[in-house]
């Protein structure tokens, strides 16, 4: 329960690199020293950078921000796992006291046709903005709001809708699923909006607009695995696809839009 | 000696009864037509709650938006790390909330250091908010009959925060982003993610593009716009070590300081009081734990000086709520400047906890204890999922130790009422700005001004100015867009050419060291003096020694970042400087030379009371000091007493 002592590590890195989208690319091995167990994964990937630059060689670019598991930036592929082995963690989150002296880490960036390489381990997730543009939103212009306690919401409906909204669209749903399928993330909106009364009056159009553009953008099929809601940080509940299906087959069959 | 500027500074407010200000200032406000709406062009910078919410707005009106941000997708600005809520003074409690109690705590939390009429527009604004915001479909916490609920914050005495479990920030954010997003899929905004903008472009006197860099392709761009809106956020990160994301920086801001733009109160930092504490050299960054924490926690250290039993060990009798002690009525939701100096100076006297002896305990024992476990879950899970992965300790069986933090700034680009830069068509929104929170910003207050800032006063103001000035239609090649293209390319360039030993991470570290050691939580006229020394000196060391690899061509995080430290290395001189001509004691702006017995802020309102505006005047020249004289009539000035 209390912390335990920090520790020194000494890894060996193998990191894909890539100068480009157009580039091949590989998996490159570094030494890391002396890597204590009270620092973030990234600041690990700090420490390298700094070794590189020192070196001469040109840094492993990486995503990050917030570095507090928020902003949704931050994301490798970690051992073969998205965002590494804790569970509900992103990246920046997950701390070297899970590692232990002499192992080896592979970090690859998310694989998805849907996310092409920008460089190294920084990925173009901007298919997620477009699906969020097809339909992910009420509208309702500013200024036109009714009072905001008019429509009351139930305790439970909130908290559904709170933990459907949870999604931070990082993009580990995608990256772990065999099919780099983006149901779990579309479902998370879809679900978040459909759950509140203000919701309604789009909720038809809303899923059939969403789930054709998810298709457009080349993310696969869903075949319930289940990887996506191991991997998610933000703990989305696969429960979340079957009420996305329901949506999609209620407005498919009965939607006038 | 400071050059002091003859002429004092307005800020252009209304006049008469400060209830109805705002709607005489609407009905001032000359109006575009909705049909030449769309012959306009907006650039807005920045995607956070100002920067998004203005976006949607300008765009909903008919305008043509073009938007920008440094990230890969506007919703993931520093907005969406906000935790504990959103004020708005619906007195839903009925516990004798009002616009006015709203207004009045935010002036008095600010010390008078705030323009009374731009608070109590927020104060006003603040109940659209929420409403925008539900319509949206924000999740915002409710009763079991399924009204909205609220909790309290520091600093006030009513319950007026709403709030959506630990995650305001993020949901508020998702609210503005999807109203963009609708946008863009109707055309109405067009999005440029992944650009920095570097340089603002003045046309016979009035703001009218910007210059970007693409940092996927280092490609230079100039857009011509009909008004530019900076909503680019706060410069904590000249600390190093601070709550805001890797990226906040003050490049925007500073460039179009360095234009004219005049910077005001940049010493007007807060250090936010719960902050999981530093555990090493390889700190990178500072993680908030929500004030909102302090509903529940009890803030202590031990009676005894280096007593290292486990807290566990150490009876009731034996331990210092000195909080509870110092400010009695208020108790462990003292506001924020407040409450961080008290934690210092517990520590700085020998009694902090922990293995540097730099942090206190923030206990919810007794919380547990008399609420169960699950009540404190369902309020702060996710804060007490994140305490426990970042230190290995478990919250719901130890109390939480924390420290203080660089957290937000009030200082920012001075704005009129209308949100306008002293050159004309710039306007500044949100933490970018510095007009509503004076020296001290009240938690639950940052989301309430981006919001108001974006959705309910920008789409008032910046029609104005295009109907006013009646703009005209100009084209990029004209010489002042070439003039700033080339000044951006060749400040990149001379980073690239320094060719030095020293990496840009060295550089900011040690910029931080010197802000915090010196122009912290306590600063005095030494230090203050020995900072600016230093900061020029290292200013130079990194002009002459920085090393960045790569091109810049390409994408280049080590470019974008040595960049940004540039900046920081001119403006935390600007800091220090304003830091050091303010000789009283006020909010976050604590001088050791000024204060009373018992060591709270001693407030000189006699020589003081004013903002401070600064006009650039070349790096190695003393800026210019503007003055706007601040009145208090409806918040008359008082002692800032929390006990």
């Amino acid at each position: 329960m209390n912390h335990v002592a920090s520790k020194n590590l000494n890894l060996t890195l193998k990191i894909w690199r890539q100068a480009g989208p157009k580039q091949p690319g590989g998996l490159k091995t570094y030494q890391v020293r002396g890597i204590s167990t009270d620092m973030s994964f990234l600041e690990m990937l700090d420490v390298l950078n700094e070794q590189l630059i020192a070196s001469g060689e040109e840094p492993v670019a990486f995503d990050h921000d917030c570095r507090e598991g928020i902003c949704g930036t931050c994301g490798v592929v970690i051992n073969g796992q998205a965002h590494g082995p804790d569970s509900g963690t992103t990246t920046c989150q997950l701390h070297m006291r899970r590692f232990h002296d002499g192992d080896t880490i592979v970090i690859e960036p998310w694989l998805a046709k849907a996310f092409p390489i920008v460089r190294d381990l920084i990925v173009d997730r901007s298919a997620f903005d477009r699906i969020i543009q097809a339909g992910g939103f009420v509208s309702v212009n500013t200024g036109n709001a009714p009072e905001a306690n008019t429509t009351l919401v139930p305790h439970h409906v909130q908290q559904d809708a709170m933990n459907a909204a949870a999604c931070i669209g990082c993009g580990a749903c995608v990256a772990s699923c065999k099919n780099a399928s983006a149901m779990l993330f579309v479902s998370a909106k879809v679900s978040h909006l459909a759950s509140l009364p203000q919701g309604q009056a789009e909720r038809s159009k809303r899923v059939l607009n969403m789930v054709a553009t998810m298709d457009a953008e080349h993310f696969g099929n869903c075949t319930n695995t289940g990887e996506c809601e191991a991997a998610c940080p933000a703990k989305i509940k696969l429960s979340n696809i079957a009420q996305l299906n329901r949506e999609y087959m209620k407005a498919a069959l009965l939607s006038k839009e | 000696m400071v050059t002091v500027a003859d002429t004092p500074l307005d800020g252009r407010c209304p006049d008469g009864n400060i209830a109805s200000r705002w709607d005489q200032r609407k009905r001032d406000l000359k109006l575009v037509a909705p049909n030449n709406k769309r012959k306009y062009t907006v650039i807005v910078v920045g995607t956070g709650l100002a920067g998004g919410s203005a976006a949607a707005s300008l765009a909903e009106l008919g305008y043509n938006v073009l938007s920008f941000c440094i990230q890969d997708s506007p919703r993931r600005a520093h907005s969406i790390a906000a935790q504990g809520g959103i004020n708005a003074a619906k007195n839903y409690q009925n516990d004798g909330d009002s616009v006015w109690r709203l207004f009045y705590d935010t002036v008095k939390g600010g010390e008078w250091r705030a323009r009374e009429s731009n608070v109590y527009r927020l104060a006003t604004l603040s109940t659209s908010i929420i409403d925008q915001c539900v319509a949206q479909g924000v999740p915002f916490a409710r009763e079991y009959g399924g009204t909205l609920t609220n909790r309290s914050f520091g600093g006030a005495q009513v319950s007026r925060t709403f709030y959506c479990g630990g995650q305001t920030g993020q949901q508020l954010l998702l609210g503005a982003y999807q109203a963009m997003m609708r946008q863009v899929s109707g055309g109405g905004i067009k999005l440029f993610t992944r650009r920095e903008m570097l340089d603002l472009v003045v046309v016979d006197g009035i703001a009218r593009g910007i210059v970007t860099r693409d940092l996927v392709t280092g490609k230079y761009e100039t857009f011509v716009s009909d008004a530019v809106v900076l909503c680019t956020g706060g410069y904590g990160n000249a600390y190093y070590l601070s709550t805001m994301a890797k990226t906040c920086n003050v490049t925007a801001a500073w460039r179009c300081h360095k234009r004219g733009a005049y910077f005001a109160n940049p010493c007007f930092t807060q250090i936010h009081p719960t902050c999981i504490p530093v555990s090493g050299d390889h700190q990178s960054k500072l993680t908030l734990m929500s004030e909102s924490l302090r509903n529940d926690g009890r803030v202590w250290v031990p009676k005894t000086k280096g007593d290292t039993r486990s807290p566990d060990q150490i009876p009731e009798d034996e331990r210092d709520y000195y909080l509870e002690r110092r400010y009695p009525s208020y108790g462990n939701l003292a506001p924020r400047d407040v409450s961080s100096r008290a934690a210092k100076e517990r520590c700085d006297a020998g009694f902090g906890v922990g293995p540097s002896g730099m942090s206190v305990y923030l206990d919810f024992s007794k919380a547990i204890k008399e609420d169960g476990e699950s009540v404190i879950r369902e309020k702060y899970g996710n804060l007490f999922h994140m305490y426990e992965r970042i230190t290995d300790e478990n919250p719901y069986k130890v109390p939480m130790r924390i420290y203080p933090a660089v957290h937000y700034t009030m200082g920012g680009l001075w704005v009129d009422y209308n949100l306008q830069s002293n050159l004309p068509g710039l306007y500044v929104l949100g933490e970018a700005n510095f007009s509503d929170h004076g020296a001290n910003r009240l938690g639950a207050s940052a989301l309430m001004q981006g919001l108001a800032d974006g959705y309910f006063v920008i789409p008032y103001t910046v029609g104005d100015h295009i109907a006013t000035r009646k703009v005209k239609p100009i084209s990029a090649d004209r010489p002042e867009f070439h003039e700033a293209l080339e000044a951006a390319k060749s400040r990149t360039a001379a980073i690239l050419n320094v060719k030095g030993t020293h990496s840009t991470e060295h550089f900011h570290r040690a910029l931080g060291k010197i802000m915090w050691d010196h122009v912290g939580m306590a600063r005095n006229e030494k230090g203050l003096l020995h900072a600016i020394e230093q900061i020029k000196t290292l200013r130079e060391q990194f002009w002459h020694d920085v090393k960045v690899i790569g091109s810049g061509e390409t994408l280049n995080q080590n470019l974008e970042h040595a960049g940004r430290v540039a900046d920081f290395l001119e403006f935390a001189e600007l800091l220090a400087r304003d830091a050091l001509y303010r000789d009283e004691s006020c909010g976050g702006h604590f001088r050791e030379e000024h204060q009373t017995e018992e060591g709270e802020c001693e407030r000189n309102d006699a020589d003081f009371s004013y903002v401070s505006a600064w006009e650039y005047q070349g790096i190695g020249t003393e800026s210019i000091l503007h003055k706007e004289p601040l009145t208090f009539v409806d918040a008359p000035f008082g002692v800032r007493s929390y006990k």
